[in-house]
């Protein structure tokens, strides 16, 4: 089924043209079911193309299909054509699987929404986007799907438009986007200037011709857009805003995928980044500081969609620490093990925003347990695959990060140990507030409004009891959660269907060896494991019972850092000023100013000579004539002397 | 002289909107309905479409030189021409101009005097159709000025508030620099009749002639002189926000998309081709220029409250990235600009022409008056969002392959300028965004709320150049092959008279050299050595008057 490999992609560009042209009609739920039929069939295909890929035999399983020539100028000839390895094959699965997953729970979430056949318009095109970015052969089509899930995040974030919260949000997320994008487009331009070719193929075969300063440069290029998109330091405000979206949307794009895109690329330049020591150790640096950074925000933070925000950005920081240190195979791990977890996570909280009608405050829920018994089972299942308990996922695909970073980096090793701890903390406190402990949404008033970061959500008054989410919601609740637990025997390296057996080809001799002794594994092992459940159990005895700890909320990590508020002082505000300044004083003032003054002079000169002074246009008119006459007899005697 | 095509296609395109215009003016108001004039005007310019698609048809891709050529002697004494033949640098801009004025007749009409009104369009058609077909320099210029008379009027008697002094700058800055370039067209003849003893005004036969450094630096100062205050390109560019405001709906369209290519058109046919040396030798300026233009018309937005306005500086920076691209002067660079001229007229009408239907909704631009349209009008919303994306440069849709190949190609000849406009790009996606915020977000007030949607007719009217952003963004190939051959004669034109030597791997390719089915007498496709200037006897320039 190879050949067929566009069809992954077009099937949600059919279902998306088929929800532009007659999703109203089609309406609520039978929108939703078209919408995620196309995406189940994209991932059968997917299935397919995967089992024809197993059977190439060659020490690297790669298939190309040329579609159409795109952009042909010259020698720059950039086609539309696909790419499949087993890199971009596990980023299909995953990425089709999920999303089909998350549409079928979309079709529960945004049953009664105005617009709910425009959702899953957009959803689809978010698919499309996605599987184009992963699939490009070449950097221009990553590029395309990688601005199209930029506008489809922009759509998604700010679907509920009528609120400006969101409608803000969605700015911002595409700005910061946008700031990364030029810093991958910059990436494209140097490649083309260094090796004429933007094919992967062609640009990795030709990576002695580059030299390596420019290396470092394109892979630094490329990292901007990176940070962007992944929301890394120093672009990573956008994410918490982006949680305005409505919860599938943060599930899918916002923890997922979209955000994910940064690690596949960073993977997909692989013999980039390996020929760049430099670029590579910035990477791993970036990754660590905002694993740390994120985590200590997400343990002061009140909402609970904020909370998980956070999470992701940590968790992202833990897969660029991996690739910065090499172990490419463990941040794919760590990728698709998080897609499960964090997703799961998300449709939970989603489940529990529904049930609540809409709170999102932690402070106002507690003893969820006992009103929605499925959702607590599945969340608690992510919750402690994400804090990295033995043996769900998390622990497997973190202790591979760590492993190798201990190898690579030991002070980085430091920091991703703590903001394990941290992870394993922030994600109790979450669990404890929101599903142990007493009932707090019933009471009349929010204990702790107005406290928290602009845009989160409070609801005045009491909440009615909660109720469990429907059917339709919960399914894909329990599949992730079986998947979040199990992902882990991905790891297992004896078998056949191992990760590491699957992927490594792709990386060959650019993927890092650690050589650690089977004892150091052991021991690693046994601290990631201590720290995991220790921490677990500090975060859940603190917060279990009691809600207010405002020793454990500093304003400053409440405050996310004040990144916010430094970015404003120092970009915002000083370019809005530079902008009006432009406008009100530099344009109407200097340069129309220097018009309007020689068009007086000229009337002045004018009044002086002639008494004709009318002001109508052929006065004008005449003056150019005779300054063109003047000028041309300038002209022309100049002429005749030479 | 006899004429190489056996039916002069380009010569029709002119005539049929010129007579038209009579017609509309000498069919008197009560002697027809209403609704006649109108209805004449469309069925003119339809026609006008289908001859631009014949002529799209007739012509050969892969070949780079003039197609189509009409040549006829008009002004024996003063050596003038009735030259027409278009390329690939010129054809889109065609194809543009016949698709956009039936759209605008159609989806901004006049509020008053329609015949009038439609009367000066056809004249502002055939004007620019002139132009961009014209390859005598006193034919262009003769077209090049005559669209300013129905711009003039069309801002003058259909505009806004200002629209007075809106005019009256336009016409007198636009004027004062066709100044230059007429003082500039003469000098270039007289230079090469002192060089060969020919009189001519043709431009294959000019392009060869040999100026001086400074002589052509004057001259290519005095072409674009002309030429930035018509695209406008920064700092020339103070009358275009005053104009492009004021003016009726379809004047604010014509002007943008289809008026303002003329001074970038102008640029790169009439002064690479006339002045390589010196476009090259300035071309840093230019770039400086452009980039100023880029970075500052995008500023200069973001402060905008106008929705006009704001769509008039957005305009001044996308004009910035064709000036960007053309200065690049190599293959990529120019083919991105030639594209990016299509791209932008297609994607500004449209945001013009749905920021007109808002106006005929709620009588105001201002966007502090507007709020939640997207909630009553949904369409419009999700339209204008298409031509937003476009001009912002997502991939996918139009705006996109322009803008990759003209900073493509400048990255690869001068760096550091594409870095900075590169930087441009994000401002784009602020004003617009926060443009649309303003307008479309939010809760709508209980006058918003009642806004009409699109009707089925206007939707009709915007879908050709929704479906053409979607098209030329996902494939741009058969314009590119048309667009490209022209191109890479025009750069190896430059290259070979400023001798550049272009870095290996980088040259363009050889255009075809199979003859096109009306082999073209016009054909610029091998470079005569510059006539020696004291010899005084004809050199070979292809024709003796």
């Amino acid at each position: 089924m190879l050949h067929v490999t566009y069809l992954i992609i077009l099937l949600p560009l059919v279902g998306f043209t088929v929800q532009l042209l007659g999703g109203r009609r089609l309406g609520d739920p039978v929108a939703g079911w078209v919408a995620t039929s196309f995406i189940a069939a994209s991932f059968l295909v997917s299935i397919g193309v995967y089992l024809d890929l197993l059977m190439v035999q060659a020490p690297v399983r790669t298939y190309s299909q040329n579609l159409w020539t795109w952009i042909p100028v010259d020698r720059l000839q950039v086609h539309a054509s696909l790419f499949v390895d087993p890199l971009s094959m596990t980023m299909v699965l995953f990425v089709t699987g999920v999303s089909m997953l998350i549409h079928l729970y979309s079709v529960g979430y945004m049953k009664g929404d105005r617009d709910f056949s425009k959702f899953f318009l957009y959803m689809n095109l978010f698919v499309a986007s996605m599987l184009i970015l992963v699939l490009g052969s070449n950097m221009v089509v990553t590029y395309l799907g990688w601005e199209g899930v930029g506008a489809c995040s922009y759509w998604l974030v700010s679907f509920w438009f009528t609120r400006e919260s969101a409608a803000s949000a969605g700015k911002k997320a595409f700005v910061y986007n946008r700031i990364g994008d030029a810093g991958f487009l910059l990436a494209i331009f140097l490649t083309y200037d260094k090796v004429h070719s933007l094919e992967y193929s062609t640009v990795f075969a030709n990576i002695d011709k580059i030299g390596s300063a420019d290396v470092t440069a394109i892979c630094l290029l490329l990292l901007v857009g990176v940070v962007g998109k992944s929301a890394q330091i120093p672009l990573f405000p956008w994410l918490a805003d982006a949680m305005e979206g409505p919860t599938p949307v943060s599930a899918l794009i916002h923890a997922a995928t979209m955000v994910t895109a940064g690690v596949y690329l960073l993977c997909r330049v692989n013999p980039l980044l390996h020929a760049s020591p430099d670029a590579a150790l910035v990477v791993a640096i970036i990754g660590a500081a905002t694993a740390f950074v994120a985590a200590t925000i997400a343990c002061a933070q009140n909402d609970i969609k904020k909370v998980l925000a956070y999470s992701t950005v940590s968790q992202l920081g833990y897969m660029f620490l991996a690739i910065g240190c090499g172990a490419y195979e463990a941040a794919i791990f760590l990728m698709v093990a998080h897609a499960f977890f964090k997703g799961l996570l998300f449709l939970g909280s989603g489940s529990v925003i529904h049930g609540l009608h809409d709170e999102q405050d932690l402070k106002r829920m507690g003893n969820l347990r006992a009103y929605m018994p499925i959702t607590f089972i599945t969340f608690a299942v992510g919750w402690l695959a994400i804090a990295a308990v033995p043996p769900l996922s998390g622990f497997w695909a973190k202790g591979d990060v760590l492993e190798n970073t201990w190898a690579a980096h030991p002070a980085l090793w430091a920091v991703g140990v703590v903001t394990a701890g941290l992870t394993a903390y922030y994600m109790s406190r979450l669990t404890g507030l929101a599903f142990f402990g007493k009932d707090r949404w019933s009471a009349e008033v929010a204990i702790d409004a107005g406290d928290d970061l602009p845009g989160a959500h409070h609801s005045e008054g009491a909440i009615p009891e909660p109720h469990e989410s429907v059917w339709i919601m919960t399914v894909p609740l329990w599949i992730l959660a079986f998947f979040a637990a199990v992902a882990g025997v991905m790891a297992i390296s004896s078998s056949r269907f191992s990760l590491a057996s699957w992927i490594d080809p792709v990386f060959g001799a650019n993927l890092y060896n650690d050589h650690l002794s089977s004892a150091s594994v052991w021991a690693l092992a046994t601290i990631d494991g201590v720290v995991a459940v220790v921490f677990v159990a500090i975060g859940l005895r603190l917060w279990m019972t009691r809600a207010q700890r405002p020793a454990l909320e500093a304003a400053f990590l409440r405050g996310a850092w004040y990144i916010n508020e430094l970015y404003d002082a120092v970009f915002g505000r000083p370019s809005e000023r530079l902008a009006a300044f432009c406008a009100d004083v530099v344009d109407p003032k200097v340069i129309d100013g220097a018009v309007n003054g020689v068009a007086s002079a000229v009337r002045g000169s004018g009044a002086l000579v002639r008494r004709t002074q009318t002001g109508y246009v052929r006065n004008y008119v005449l003056g150019i004539v005779v300054g063109t006459v003047f000028v041309l007899g300038f002209m022309l005697t100049r002429l005749w002397w030479s | 002289m006899a004429t190489s095509t056996p039916f002069p296609y380009l010569t029709v395109l002119v005539l049929v909107p010129a007579i038209g215009a009579v017609l509309v003016a000498v069919i008197p108001r009560h002697a027809v309905a209403a609704w006649f004039h109108e209805a004449l005007g469309v069925a003119v310019t339809v026609v006008t479409l289908c001859v631009a698609a014949v002529v799209a048809f007739k012509f050969k891709a892969g070949y780079g030189g003039f197609q189509l050529v009409s040549d006829h002697m008009w002004a024996k004494d003063l050596g003038i021409h009735w030259s027409l033949g278009i390329d690939g640098i010129s054809l889109f801009l065609v194809l543009l101009t016949a698709v956009l004025f039936p759209l605008t007749i159609l989806g901004a009409r006049a509020r008053r005097d329609p015949r009038s009104f439609v009367g000066w369009l056809l004249l502002l058609e055939a004007a620019c159709m002139g132009s961009f077909v014209s390859l005598d320099l006193v034919l262009f210029f003769l077209f090049f000025e005559l669209t300013l008379v129905p711009a003039y009027f069309l801002i003058g008697g259909w505009g806004y508030a200002r629209r007075g002094y809106a005019a009256i700058k336009f016409f007198v800055y636009t004027f004062a620099g066709s100044a230059f370039l007429l003082v500039g067209i003469l000098a270039v003849a007289f230079i090469h009749q002192s060089q060969t003893g020919v009189l001519t005004f043709e431009l294959p036969a000019l392009m060869h002639t040999h100026f001086s450094g400074s002589e052509g630096v004057l001259l290519f100062l005095a072409f674009t002189a002309a030429f930035a205050v018509k695209a406008p390109i920064f700092p020339f560019h103070t009358w275009s926000p005053d104009a492009y405001a004021e003016a009726p709906t379809a004047g604010s369209v014509l002007m943008v998309a289809v008026m303002a290519k003329l001074g970038t058109y102008g640029i790169i046919r009439f002064d690479l081709n006339l002045f390589p040396q010196a476009s090259r030798t300035l071309a840093p300026l230019l770039l400086t220029l452009a980039v100023i233009g880029i970075v500052y018309g995008a500023l200069v937005a973001c402060a905008q409250r106008d929705l006009k306005r704001l769509l008039a500086y957005s305009s001044l920076a996308q004009i910035g990235f064709i000036a960007l691209g053309t200065f690049a002067l190599n293959s990529q660079g120019l083919s991105g600009g030639v594209l990016q001229m299509v791209n932008h007229g297609l994607v500004i009408a449209t945001l013009f022409i749905l920021v007109g239907w808002i106006y005929e909704r709620r009588a105001t631009w201002q966007v502090s008056s507007l709020k939640g349209l997207q909630a009553p009008a949904p369409v419009l919303a999700g339209i204008f969002t298409v031509a937003m994306m476009a001009s912002i440069g997502v991939p996918g849709l139009n705006g996109f392959v322009g803008e990759f190949l003209i900073l493509i190609g400048t990255f690869v000849a001068h760096r550091w300028w594409a870095v900075v406009a590169t930087g441009g790009v994000i401002v784009a996606a602020v004003y617009l965004l926060w443009g649309y915020q303003q307008v479309f977000h939010g809760e709508p007030t209980a006058e918003d709320a009642k806004t009409r949607d699109l009707s089925w007719n206007e939707r009709l009217i915007v879908a050709p150049l929704i479906i053409l952003i979607v098209l030329l963004g996902v494939f741009p190939k058969p314009l590119l092959d048309r667009i490209t051959p022209s191109v890479n004669q025009l750069v190896v034109h430059v290259d070979q008279v400023t001798n550049t030597r272009i870095p290996a791997g980088l040259e363009p390719r050889p255009v075809a050299a199979a003859t096109p089915r009306h082999a073209p007498s016009l054909a610029i496709a091998t470079p005569r050595p510059p006539a020696d200037p004291g010899s005084g006897t004809a050199a070979p320039t292809g024709r003796t008057p």
